[in-house]
Parts: structure tokens; C-alpha cells; sequence
């Protein structure tokens, strides 16, 4: 079946959603996503999203752009920093008029809360910037644009699995997807498509990620020659449910949590004396691993505890209602009377497809653009974050950078004839997936999965070296030989599952390659990539973003520049 | 571990024109989920059972199911809490596609009938519309819904009359009726005071003992009929 419209957005996340409201003003709008939208993995997000709103105590929109610059270990773009910081309350404003239920001060205003890395003048001591909706924030927040994007009359394609993003001439014509209850190809002709398609956790065993964050839409571009920006930077968040890995907001940790060793010690006073277990979660992280790996892991074990026990017990049942169900359920534990173990968890992907402070996709480092083709949300690297995302601000880029995409797009629109998919690319689709139904060996895609996400996690975590990366490398290709010889036993067209498992497989397989060669390339510690073997940031050498680009199944490495505008590199202490 | 049988009630519409029970043997920890079940079983045994799941840790709503003949999420059962054999069906009430799968479109267009957005035309301020805590309260449970259709399927009176809206969006109804930031209360009160609205509510608390969120939904709706009745009888007078 073939559709057109103005616009085409994969993902109804929260940043495909404010794009989505955003656009339809101007144009049809097409929004498709594998799941339905209100499964989007935006709902799992927990503890805030960041505003310098002041409600609680004074804040300033300047403080919250420093300690996102000194955050991402100065390799955030400060003019994109900027923009978000900038507007930052705007944002929180206009998503209360829309519906989302804040949580409220005494006053009735939206509460606010601690978080990592958020700081009063520039650093002296944390600061109450997170807005909450209890700790199901994200949830709220993507509820009421989806409730607001319907309203608005845009057309929802659930359950519709993207197979190829179409670029031709360096213009983008739309997207090829299959519709999962039928097994039926349709084709979305547009004259702009935005990838709001989220993350890719899943690359890794230990994640607080949903299974169908597998970055599809990424490494389907990387295919096409899109290069991806800042792979190696992914974010490992300190306190996963020791087992599952499953999020504990930093919220929690806002609300007067602490972490503590196996003799008792508040180990974060060590690392960070100023802001303690507020640091930003690229260094707690580390601090967690270093304490499990000096012996001093609960019970000699690998994990450490987050203490809520002094936390007053209305605000547990108020502020942290979600984590606490969690404990209970799935450790079977009250965290008002029994801390929480936990250990660092595959969280967030700061790198992505590059674009500009608009969401114009970039098709190198010198930033050409890729005429019709927008991104957004996780999915992007615009890059506000940089080595290291701060608590509460990933929120904000996707509603910030969603509308800003969405505003970019209007614009464009104008100047935009629709084109039209060609026949060849579609019949290339139907062809790859016969191919993959057909194929004969005896592997199996879970098997080959299982084994890439613990390689992942084992090799290219926490802690890096040269000897486990190129060890991790040497896997990844013979992983991808494998996965050649996986052989579906489902041959049907309805609900085909088991076939979408083996395309993502392929995705992540393909992504695994350019988080472990962008981290090879990358010869220091910064943010969340710290490499044992060289273990300082080096400015002189490596105050670069890193651009990978695919050619011939070979990668080739590109860089560019930082912006800096107003914050200059300083070593990063709290 | 433990060896679970799981008795799985499959369909294939491809294949046959009516469903078939095949079980599977299989080895779990205590503290594994039931989804992590079906995931063994579709990498290691079968690869043709088919199952909706995604955040697995019951925020995102795919993978309710019927368990033992009671809906809930299998991301959210522990095996701990099983018995040895573990009889997992689709969802009752809604068309199956394949296995454990439901078309949920019922579900999500009843959900479209309630006007579910706040509806606000008033001029908003320059910064957020103010609440008191204790109103936010009002709708804290109901903002909860994960919209994962446990509710509306466990309902006699849906599986009686697919008509009826249904707990999941009379619930939606609730949330923004007692949103003091909207203004559109009346007009969506009057959207569901019908006989495939509110008043088919009998009651039953099945919608209750199912939702995974825990949420009162029968108190809901009883809230909801009280102040139906009230609106009704202010304007006879």
C-alpha cells in the first residue's frame, strides 16, 4: 500500500510526538512506530525533566547551561546547550498547559527536585531543577502529547516496523515499513521524514532499555552512508536493579538517598565531596565499579547498596512510589526498611545521527545536510549531552529539539516538491526479507543475540581498554558471520516476530561495530568513555566529536570541532 | 531453578482455523519473570511463538496476557509466585492475530470516545496553571493507567456488550473530569452517562483485581456515577 503525506516521523516517543504536533500545523502527518504509541520506551523514563523554574528554591537558566557543558565533559556543542537551557522553562510551561500532571508544591506550583550534576553557581551545591510527576514523569509527559497529538488529527500507523528510509540525490523521499498484523510492504512518500526512533540499549546485556530499543532507523542510515556521531559515548546509569537492571531514578538519590559499600561507607564523599551522590552518573558509575572492583561490593559481590532507609516514608510513597513497586516486586524488598542493590545499567546513547540545533540531518562534519531528512530525541546527537548526559536533561532535549525539528520542517516544507519512492526500492525490501526467511544454517537469532549483549557488556562498559575492544571487535565480526546462518522456523507473513528479531539483530550487530571502533579510535577518558589505558581527558588531541561513516563495510573516522561559546574546558571536580 | 510447564494457547491463522494448546518444558530461577519464559522458549524452542513485549518491567503495558485465567503482565510475574504449570492464553474479549497476540484497536478506539485531552480554552498564563497538591491527588491513580487492556477484557459486562466503553476508558474519562485545569468536564460527563457508558458498570471489581497498576478502577467509576446522578438532578430542577 503506498501513503503520502507532508511529513512522515518514526517513533511517537516524546520527541516524535511534539514534532508531530508541531508540523501538523503546517501539513499531513504521518507518525509510524513498532509499538503503540503509548508503549513508547519514553514512558519508562522516571525521576524529571530539567528547567531552571525556580519554584523551589532560586535557579537560573545560566547555571543549568554550565553544569550541562561541564557535565558532558565539555564535549557538548554550547550553542545547542544553550538553545535548550534557553528554553528550558518555556518548555515545562507549555507542557503543563497541555495537560501533564506535575506533581505540586505546596503553592500549586510544579515541584522540583535534586539530580545529578545540577548545580547553584556553578557548582557550589545541588539544586532543585528536575520537574516530577512522581517518578513516572516520563510516562505522564508522553500520555498527554499522544492525547494531544490525536486531537490534533495526526495519523498513527501502530505496529508498523520501518525496513528502509529512502534517500536518493541527498534528498530523502520517505520510508518503507511493514505492517507487522498483516506482513503486508507500505510505502510513506513524504517530503520530510524525522527519526524519532529512540535508543539502543539493547546492544548490551545488562539494560534499563525495552527490547525494541535496537536503534533500527540508525544503522539503517549508516548503511545508507549517514555517518553516526560520538558512538563511543553511551551512558551506563549507577543504580540498575541488581539483576534485571532496571532503572532506579536518581531521583531517588534527589529525595535524600544514599549509596553505601560493604563496610557502611558513604563511599560517594570520597568521589565527589562537594555534591556527593549527586554527581553526574558517568562518576558514580565508575565509583560504584571501583568499590565492587576493590573488594568492597556487598558480601564481596558485584553490586553496592542505595540506601533509602533515612528518606522520610510519605515522601518514598509520594515522590518514588514506581521504584518502590519495583523493589518489591522484583526483589522482593521494602525499600523503607532495606537498601537496594545495585549496579550500573546500560542506559542512554548520547551518540546518534548528527544534526544541526534544528534537527537537519548532517551527512558529514562539515555540515552538509541531507535535504528532507530530520532527527530527534535519543536518536540524534545534536549534541547538547556530549560525553555524558546529566539526569533530567534527556527529557528536555526531546521536547525541545522534537519542536525545533517540527518548526524546521514547517519551513522547509515550502520549498519541497513530494517526491516519489522508486519501484526498485521496494521490491528490494520484500526481496531482503524472503532472503532472511529462506535463509538455511543452525543458528538461532536469540542465541547470537545473547552472546553480542554479553560481549558488549563484558568489553566496552564502565571501563575500557585496547586489549578487550579489539578483542570485542574480533567477536562482533564473527557474531555478523553468524548471523548469516541463523534460520527462521516462522515463515509467515502475520505477526512475523521471530523475522523482526533477526532484522534488529542485524541493527545491532551493525551499531555493536561503530560503539566498539569509535571507542578504539578514542585514546582518552572523557564523560562516559574511559579507557584504563589512558586514563586523562586530552584536550589538546581529543576536544573533538567523532564521526564514523560506513564505506564497503569498512569504517572510516572523521572529526570535528567543539563549539564552545561561553564555558571553557576546566577540570571536571564536584 | 525449577522446570515450569508452560501450557500456551496458540493460534495461527496461517496454519489453522482454530486455536491449539502445545506446552513446553522449561528451566527457570525463582526470580525470573514469566516473560523471560516465553523469551526461552522463543529463542531456544520455538521461534514461531509469538508474544508483544517491550520494557518488561510493567510501565510499558505489551505483554498483558491471561495467567492461570487471570489477565495480568508477564513481565510483572515472578515464577515464584507460579505454580509448576503455568496456563498462558491471549487476552479475553479482543479478535486474536496470532498466539498471545490481541487487536487491540477495540480497546484504543473506545479510549477516543471519551475525549481524552484536557480542554482548556481559556487564555493560559505566562507560567504553569496552578494546582493545589491535594487536587493533583484527585486524579494521582487514575494518571497511572499504563493502558495495557487487562481491565476492559476481565469485564463481563464488555465481554456481554462490545459496546460498552469499558473500565480503561471511563477511567480515562474520570482523569480529566477531575482535572481542575479542565473545562470540559460537563461535555465529557455526557459522553459516557449512557447505557454503554457509565451505567453498564455493574460493579463486578474484576477490572480492580487485575490491573497490575493496582488501581481502584470500580471506585473510580463509582465516583464518576455519583456525580452523573447529581448533574442529572440539578438539571431537573
Amino acid at each position: 500500500m503506498k501513503h503520502h503525506y507532508d511529513t512522515v516521523i518514526i517513533g511517537s516517543g516524546l520527541a516524535g510526538l511534539r514534532a508531530a504536533a508541531e508540523a501538523s500545523e503546517h501539513g499531513s502527518v504521518a507518525v509510524l512506530t513498532k509499538l503503540y504509541p503509548t508503549r513508547s520506551h519514553s514512558t519508562a523514563a522516571q525521576g524529571g525533566i530539567g528547567a531552571a523554574l525556580g519554584n523551589e528554591e532560586p535557579d537560573s537558566p545560566e547555571w543549568h547551561f554550565y553544569d550541562t557543558a561541564k557535565g558532558s565533559d565539555f564535549l557538548g556543542d554550547q550553542d545547542a546547550i544553550e538553545v535548550m537551557c534557553e528554553d528550558a522553562i518555556r518548555t515545562i510551561v507549555e507542557l503543563e498547559h497541555l495537560g501533564v500532571p506535575f506533581s505540586r508544591t505546596s503553592e500549586g506550583k510544579i515541584a522540583q527536585r535534586r539530580f545529578g550534576g545540577h548545580t547553584r553557581d556553578f557548582g557550589k551545591a545541588a539544586v532543585r531543577r528536575a520537574c516530577y510527576s512522581a517518578d513516572r514523569t516520563g510516562h505522564a509527559i508522553l500520555f498527554a502529547l499522544f492525547e494531544q497529538s490525536e486531537l490534533q488529527g495526526v495519523n498513527f500507523f501502530p505496529e508498523f516496523h520501518v525496513l528502509d528510509i529512502v534517500i536518493e540525490n541527498e534528498r530523502c523521499l520517505g520510508v518503507i515499513a511493514l505492517e507487522i498484523s498483516s506482513g503486508e510492504i507500505h510505502t510513506f512518500s513524504a517530503k520530510a521524514t524525522l527519526i524519532a526512533s529512540g535508543g539502543y540499549g539493547k546492544v548490551f546485556r545488562t539494560t534499563s532499555n525495552a527490547y525494541a530499543s535496537t536503534g533500527d532507523c540508525l544503522s539503517i542510515l549508516f548503511n545508507a552512508g549517514i555517518p553516526l556521531e560520538d558512538m563511543e559515548f553511551f551512558q551506563f546509569h549507577p543504580t540498575g536493579l541488581y539483576g534485571p537492571g532496571i532503572l532506579i531514578t536518581e531521583g531517588a538519590r534527589g529525595e535524600g538517598g544514599i549509596l553505601i559499600n560493604a563496610k557502611g561507607e558513604r563511599f560517594m564523599e570520597r568521589y565527589a565531596p562537594a555534591i556527593k551522590d549527586l554527581a553526574p552518573r558517568d562518576m558514580v558509575s565508575r565509583a560504584v565499579m571501583t568499590e565492587v572492583r576493590e573488594g568492597r561490593g556487598i558480601n564481596g559481590r558485584d553490586y553496592v547498596y542505595l540506601d533509602l532507609r533515612q528518606v522520610p516514608e510519605e515522601v518514598i510513597k509520594e515522590r518514588l512510589p514506581e521504584i518502590s513497586t519495583f523493589c518489591k516486586i522484583y526483589l522482593g524488598i521494602d525499600p523503607s526498611g532495606k537498601p537496594i542493590p545495585v549496579l550500573p545499567t546500560a542506559h542512554y546513547a548520547m551518540g546518534g545521527i548528527p544534526t544541526d540545533v534544528d534537527g537537519r540531518v548532517l551527512k558529514d562534519e562539515r555540515g552538509s545536510v541531507i535535504h528532507g531528512l530530520y532527527a530527534a530525541g535519543e536518536a540524534a546527537c545534536v549534541s547538547v549531552h556530549g560525553a555524558n548526559r546529566l539526569g533530567c536533561n534527556s527529557l528536555l532535549d526531546t521536547v525541545v529539539f522534537g519542536r525545533r525539528a517540527g518548526m524546521a520542517i514547517n519551513s522547509d516544507l515550502r520549498n519541497t516538491e513530494k517526491g516519489s519512492i522508486p519501484q526498485s526500492m521496494i521490491d528490494k525490501a520484500g526481496d531482503e526479507i524472503d532472503s532472511l526467511k529462506n535463509r538455511t544454517g543452525d543458528e538461532q537469532a536469540g542465541t547470537v543475540r545473547n552472546e553480542l549483549q554479553s560481549a558488549m557488556t563484558d568489553k566496552c562498559s564502565v571501563f575500557r581498554t585496547e586489549q578487550d575492544l579489539s578483542d570485542l571487535a574480533g567477536k562482533i565480526n564473527e557474531l555478523k558471520e553468524k548471523s548469516k546462518k541463523i534460520e527462521l522456523k516462522d515463515k509467515g507473513k502475520i505477526f512475523n516476530t521471530e523475522l523482526l528479531e533477526a532484522i534488529e539483530l542485524d541493527h545491532l550487530i551493525n551499531l555493536a561495530g561503530a560503539i566498539t571502533h569509535s571507542a578504539l579510535q578514542r585514546r582518552e577518558s572523557r564523560g562516559a568513555h574511559f579507557r584504563e589505558d589512558f586514563s586523562e581527558r586530552d584536550d589538546r588531541k581529543w576536544l573533538k566529536h567523532t564521526f564514523v561513516f560506513k564505506t564497503d563495510d569498512r569504517l572510516e573516522f572523521k572529526y570535528k570541532p567543539v563549539t564552545i561559546t561561553q564555558f571553557q574546558p576546566e577540570e571536571r571536580k564536584y | 531453578m525449577k522446570t515450569c510447564t508452560f501450557n500456551i494457547k496458540r493460534f495461527d491463522p496461517e496454519k489453522a482455523s482454530t486455536p491449539r494448546w502445545a506446552k513446553f518444558s522449561v528451566e527457570m530461577e525463582q526470580t525470573e519473570r514469566l516473560l523471560d519464559g516465553l523469551i526461552k522458549i522463543k529463542d531456544n524452542m520455538d521461534g514461531t511463538l509469538t508474544f508483544r513485549r517491550s520494557c518488561a518491567h510493567g510501565i510499558c503495558g505489551s505483554c498483558a496476557v491471561k495467567i492461570n485465567g487471570k489477565n495480568g503482565l508477564a513481565c510483572q510475574t515472578l515464577i515464584k509466585d507460579m505454580p509448576d504449570t503455568i496456563t498462558l492464553e491471549p487476552l479475553e474479549a479482543y479478535p486474536v492475530i496470532k498466539d498471545l497476540v490481541v487487536d487491540m484497536s477495540p480497546f484504543f478506539e473506545k479510549n477516543d470516545k471519551v475525549m481524552p485531552y484536557l480542554v482548556n480554552d481559556e487564555t493560559p498564563p505566562d507560567r504553569e496553571r496552578l494546582q493545589s497538591p491535594e487536587d493533583q491527588h484527585k486524579i494521582l491513580q487514575s494518571i497511572t493507567c499504563i493502558m495495557c487492556g487487562s481491565c476492559t477484557s476481565s469485564c463481563p459486562g464488555y465481554w456481554a456488550n462490545k459496546d460498552y466503553l469499558g473500565p480503561s476508558a471511563l477511567l480515562k474519562a474520570y482523569r480529566f473530569i477531575f482535572d481542575t485545569r479542565d473545562n470540559a468536564s460537563g461535555e465529557r460527563l455526557e459522553k459516557i452517562i449512557h447505557n454503554n457508558g457509565l451505567w453498564r458498570c455493574r460493579s463486578i471489581y474484576n477490572c480492580v483485581e487485575v490491573c497490575p497498576k493496582e488501581i481502584d478502577i470500580t471506585g473510580h467509576l463509582s465516583k464518576l456515577k455519583r456525580l452523573a446522578v447529581k448533574k442529572k438532578l440539578l438539571e431537573r430542577k
